[in-house]
């Protein structure tokens, strides 16, 4: 039998992920498809390119805002938050 | 987050490839052949680029069976090897020095700068994509998104996927997901294959490459999936993510065929294109561009992939898309003049490269005559449709900028709108808003209006207090080249 898989904690949900795979492509394997809402519109939003090269896809990762769910690795010690607006809403 | 310079990064080298894709790494290998010192710089974690994209620790998919895996792996090791390959690397900026250029990156946190005398840039594309109803939807991909959660990450996009767009890049994307355990839904190209019969030349020349697509087309079948031609996904739908997509019937001009449109379930859509050539770097050194044959700007270069700058060569999908067997035979070319093979040429070798080159681009040139963007896509928006997604700027804002604030091109709407100003600096959202500003102003789509970024990734911004002479000073401006006649690729 082989050991179960290393997580990563998702606003306190155990996230599993395969060695290699990004933040953003272990929660969408979780069937979690949005961790951001917009800055204007408030609207929610997940990965769309895939490459780093849209920012759709931004978290919160280790207290940093505005982190590529597409290109962080995941890692088990690794703490990721959903993203609200422009992520810096405790320094209002 | 710590920022330091990486001093023991400064030796000098002969020639530094920027990019380990198809282009880079045949470069790269190329040069070390030729007896060059290398350096190799990448963003990703692994050799290989978005073609040959794995995760860590893996081979690329299809190894053993795909025929260009035996290439790959010629070409990683050799790049692993023998240069000094720097993964994980971002390019931010790249300036001219007094011996050479220098190249920054941000490598975790930290600045590294690398120093070399000849430049090969190798910056590939990425997906070109179109606004349309939704497409802000968590649930909606570009066709290239969808293929790097699979191929990097051994994602799929959604048990129901719908794909859509034009190009013969829709069929290995919609046939990995269908084997790889998604329920395609429907694979909607926009075009008709039809015009293929006026390229038969070009064809014959290329029968791999169509054998690989009727591989896909096989493998699809066996997943009781067949690919339409003149359709396409016009709108999303859902509360907050999608649960499914309109498809429609098109005319040869994209116009929607009235009475045609039908809704279909799905958890996720792949939509793409065609590319954008990744033209920050080559725009920062101010190397000449012109318009390729699919209406993107892509950089100019000579027989031997230099540009008009001196000491800097370009290869692959940045002189304009052509795919990953173009990419590897230019980057060899690269590699060789960079590496200063041009004086002492094997004349054969460079008439085998010239020739498999100039075949290459034949039917790179007849896929871009077949997969067109084509108007009638306009017609799809609604006032409220999304253009920009960053500054969630709507359809209605940009007509308004035209008609209300006189606004005359797609440089003006992104000056009145904030359009393309936000995080991707217009990479998602230039095609679209210049074709919409063209088509509303009656002025031509201008594609250069969102190319140039000075920093050409986002960087800490304590690291620019740290950089002695921050490289913010752009070359030369580029010519903007569409009204020009050159043949295009």
């Amino acid at each position: 039998m082989s050991p179960p898989p290393p997580t990563f904690d998702f606003d306190g949900q155990a996230i599993p992920f395969r060695p290699g795979q990004s933040v953003g492509a272990a929660l969408l394997a979780a069937g979690i498809r949005s961790w951001r809402t917009t800055r204007v519109g408030g609207r929610p939003r997940g990965m769309f390119c895939g490459i780093g090269v849209c920012f759709d896809c931004l978290v919160i990762v280790d207290g940093q805002p505005n982190q590529r769910a597409c290109l962080v690795p995941a890692r088990a010690e690794t703490d990721v938050r959903r993203q609200e607006g422009s992520g810096h809403g405790n320094l209002s | 987050m710590a920022i330091s310079r990486d001093s023991s990064a400064d030796a000098r080298v002969d020639v530094l490839v920027l990019g380990a894709g198809p282009a880079g790494l045949a470069a790269a290998t190329a040069a070390v052949h030729a007896g060059a010192r290398v350096t190799v710089v990448d963003a990703g974690p692994t050799p290989g680029g978005q073609y040959w994209r794995h995760p860590p620790g893996s081979s690329p998919p299809g190894i053993g069976q795909h025929p260009t895996t035996r290439v790959y792996r010629m070409l990683a090791e050799t790049v692993r090897a023998r240069t000094r390959y720097l993964s994980g690397h971002d390019v931010w900026a790249v300036e001219r020095d007094d011996d050479g250029f220098a190249a920054h990156t941000v490598h975790e946190g930290a600045e590294v700068t690398v120093h070399a005398r000849r430049l090969v840039l190798a910056t590939g594309a990425h997906d070109r994509s179109l606004p349309f109803p939704g497409w802000d939807l968590p649930g909606v991909y570009s066709a290239g998104g969808a293929q790097s959660l699979w191929k990097g990450h051994r994602v799929t996009i959604g048990p129901r996927v719908a794909v859509g767009g034009t190009g013969p890049f829709l069929l290995p994307v919609a046939a990995d997901l269908a084997a790889h355990g998604a329920r395609v839904v429907g694979v909607f190209e926009a075009n008709h294959p039809r015009s293929w019969s006026r390229h038969l030349p070009a064809v014959t020349s290329s029968v791999g490459t169509f054998l690989r697509g009727a591989g896909h087309v096989a493998t699809l079948s066996r997943h009781r999936v067949r690919p339409r031609v003149r359709h396409a996904v016009v709108a999303a739908h859902g509360d907050d993510h999608v649960e499914a997509v309109t498809v429609v019937r098109l005319t040869p001009e994209w116009t929607v065929v009235p009475g045609s449109s039908r809704v279909v379930e799905c958890d996720a859509v792949a939509v793409g294109w065609g590319f954008t050539p990744r033209l920050e770097l080559p725009l920062a050194l101010g190397c000449t561009t012109r318009l390729g044959a699919d209406g993107s700007l892509v950089v100019r270069v000579d027989d031997h992939q230099a540009t008009d700058v001196t000491g800097v060569y370009a290869a692959g999908e940045v002189c304009g898309v052509g795919g990953a067997a173009l990419a590897v035979v230019e980057g060899e070319l690269a590699g060789l003049a960079a590496a200063g093979a041009r004086a002492v040429p094997d004349r054969d070798r460079l008439a085998r490269l010239l020739g498999r080159r100039a075949q290459l681009r034949r039917f790179a040139q007849a896929i871009h005559e077949v997969y067109p963007v084509r108007p009638g896509w306009l017609s799809w928006l609604r006032p409220d449709t999304l253009v920009c997604r960053c500054e969630e700027v709507t359809v209605a804002t940009v007509t308004n900028a035209v008609h209300e604030l006189g606004a005359t091109d797609a440089r003006s709407v992104k000056l009145l709108t904030r359009a393309g100003m936000g995080w991707c600096q217009g990479r998602m959202c230039g095609t679209g808003v210049a074709a919409l500003a063209g088509a509303e102003a009656g002025t031509a789509a201008t594609p250069h209006a969102f190319a140039e970024r000075p920093v050409a990734t986002p960087i800490p911004l304590g690291l620019l207090g740290r950089v002695e002479k921050p490289p913010l000073q752009p070359g030369p401006a580029p010519v903007p080249s569409h009204n020009r006649k050159d043949r295009p690729l």
